[in-house]
């Protein structure tokens, strides 16, 4: 079977998701590689969920919010902004190329932008392979 | 007849002795456990041989502590062993509880390690670079030593265990109050963490705290501190926020951070990712670059975050090559 990318989208409901309804309502397309999970704020989105997302099986992790400045709960996104580098560092020390993780910015009138984004994301993680994390976690409870 | 004593085992498996010496550290109690209690087994204060807990009935033991992470098949094989001969099995301190500071070398690969400590060591002899193999065959006889496995495990990820102690090592009030509970059979439900609090550690420090907001991290030695004053608001790295309280705050009360030897909060799966929440949350700025420079003034995030329990972490180990 060929390879297809799994990506988990974690969007804020104020912009991001509503950005996605908006791609969705005017019928640009874009790849069904995405799961998309709403959160309220991009704030919401703890590391552990993007940790638990590439352990159980995902292949890439998308976070979006709204643009700095605009944010509905007025700085929740900075605080994903805060989080994302660091974030980006613990994943290169945990050997996973950071690459499969993306913070981007969509505000709620933009649908091809999020369309845009999740096409460049696929075509990203098609071109880095599949995630081993879950398998090779599942052979280490195998072989010592 | 007297009541029949309880029958305890401790045991180390990849540890450094701490925890055991936790347990001495319970002074004059120790003397009482004695009394109530005969040890089949603990390696470092008592003999006891592995053929003595092999030749006990299964369920014979009332209680195992077992302290120290399972880095090798003899920590395995004895934590096996203990689980069929005990009633309760009780993971102890950090190491058996989270995979602990040897857990941190899950970071690198078995073959960096040997190649580390047998091959590139300054000290190792010309021509004498021996890297050990678990068998050797010497005059017609084999030789066995326990296997190195490719990476770190925590006591769990073998086998069931009833109660985890967390702390590096725990401290001696609170392991009183486990054994004490075990005699009087007072224990909470199984899979509970024991000896320990159900809040985090800022709950109880009596430092100040106002606002956080940081500008740089601080290494200890790069300022000097206010000993009345939150220490993440000064720019020190604690783990209080993410970390499990019943060490009694002793880092921070001796002017350290917290370093999260008590593991995560109740609830929480993966340690260093909510303190990474936590801690990036506090830097003062809304400008990337800034975050970035910020973030530059703390090294080895991964070894501070997962210091006690990178085996317990969602992704557990270093992936890829």
């Amino acid at each position: 079977m060929s390879y297809e990318p799994k990506l988990v989208g974690f969007l804020c409901n104020w912009c991001s998701y509503t950005g996605a309804d908006l791609a969705g309502t005017s019928r640009i397309q874009y790849p069904p590689n995405i799961r998309i999970i709403r959160v309220m704020c991009s704030a919401r989105i703890d590391p552990s969920f993007v940790l638990q997302s590439l352990g159980k099986g995902a292949d890439g992790v998308l976070i979006c919010g709204c643009h700095p400045g605009d944010c509905h709960y007025s700085e929740g996104n900075y605080k994903a902004m805060r989080r994302y580098p660091l974030l980006k560092r613990l994943l290169d020390a945990y050997g996973i190329e950071p690459e499969r993780v993306r913070l981007a910015w969509v505000s709620a009138s933009v649908g091809q932008r999020f369309a845009d984004v999740v096409a460049d994301m696929t075509e990203r993680l098609r071109a880095l392979g599949p995630c081993r994390v879950k398998t090779a976690l599942q052979t280490d409870q195998i072989e010592r | 007849m007297a009541t029949k004593k309880l029958q305890v085992a401790l045991y180390w498996g990849a540890a450094c002795g701490g925890c055991d010496v936790a347990v001495l550290d319970t002074n004059e109690f120790i003397l009482t456990v004695a009394e109530v209690a005969d040890i089949r087994l603990w390696p470092i204060a008592a003999d006891g041989k592995y053929k003595d807990i092999e030749a006990l009935a299964d369920g014979e033991l009332d209680l195992s502590l077992y302290n120290g992470a399972v880095r090798n098949s003899e920590n395995e094989h004895i934590a096996k062993l203990l689980r069929k001969k005990s009633k309760l099995l009780v993971a102890f301190g950090s190491c058996a509880h989270m995979g602990g500071i040897p857990g941190l070398a899950n970071l690198v690969s078995k073959e960096d390690i040997f190649a580390t400590a047998y091959m590139a060591n300054a000290s190792i002899e010309p021509g004498n670079k021996v890297v050990p193999r678990p068998t050797t065959q010497i005059n017609g006889h084999t030789l066995e030593i326990p296997t190195f496995y490719r990476r770190v495990y925590r006591l769990s990820d073998v086998v069931d265990v009833d109660y985890f102690v967390p702390g590096c090592p725990p401290e001696p009030s609170q392991i009183k109050n486990v054994l004490l509970a075990v005699v009087k059979g007072e224990l909470p439900p199984k899979k509970s963490v024991v000896g320990a609090s159900e809040r985090t550690l800022c709950d109880d420090c009596t430092r100040k705290k106002t606002e956080k907001k940081v500008k740089r991290f601080y290494r200890p030695w790069e300022i000097i501190q206010d000993s009345e004053r939150c220490l993440l608001e000064q720019g020190i790295v604690c783990m209080g926020p993410a970390t499990r309280s019943g060490c009694g705050v002793r880092c921070p009360n001796s002017n350290q951070g917290c370093r999260g030897c008590y593991g995560p909060g109740p609830g929480v799966v993966d340690h260093g990712a909510k303190f990474l929440s936590a801690l990036s949350s506090i830097i003062d700025s809304k400008d990337p670059k800034e975050i970035d420079a910020i973030l530059g003034t703390l090294p080895d995030f991964v070894s501070i975050a997962y210091r006690f329990g990178l085996p317990a972490s969602i992704l557990q180990r270093r992936h890829g090559a």
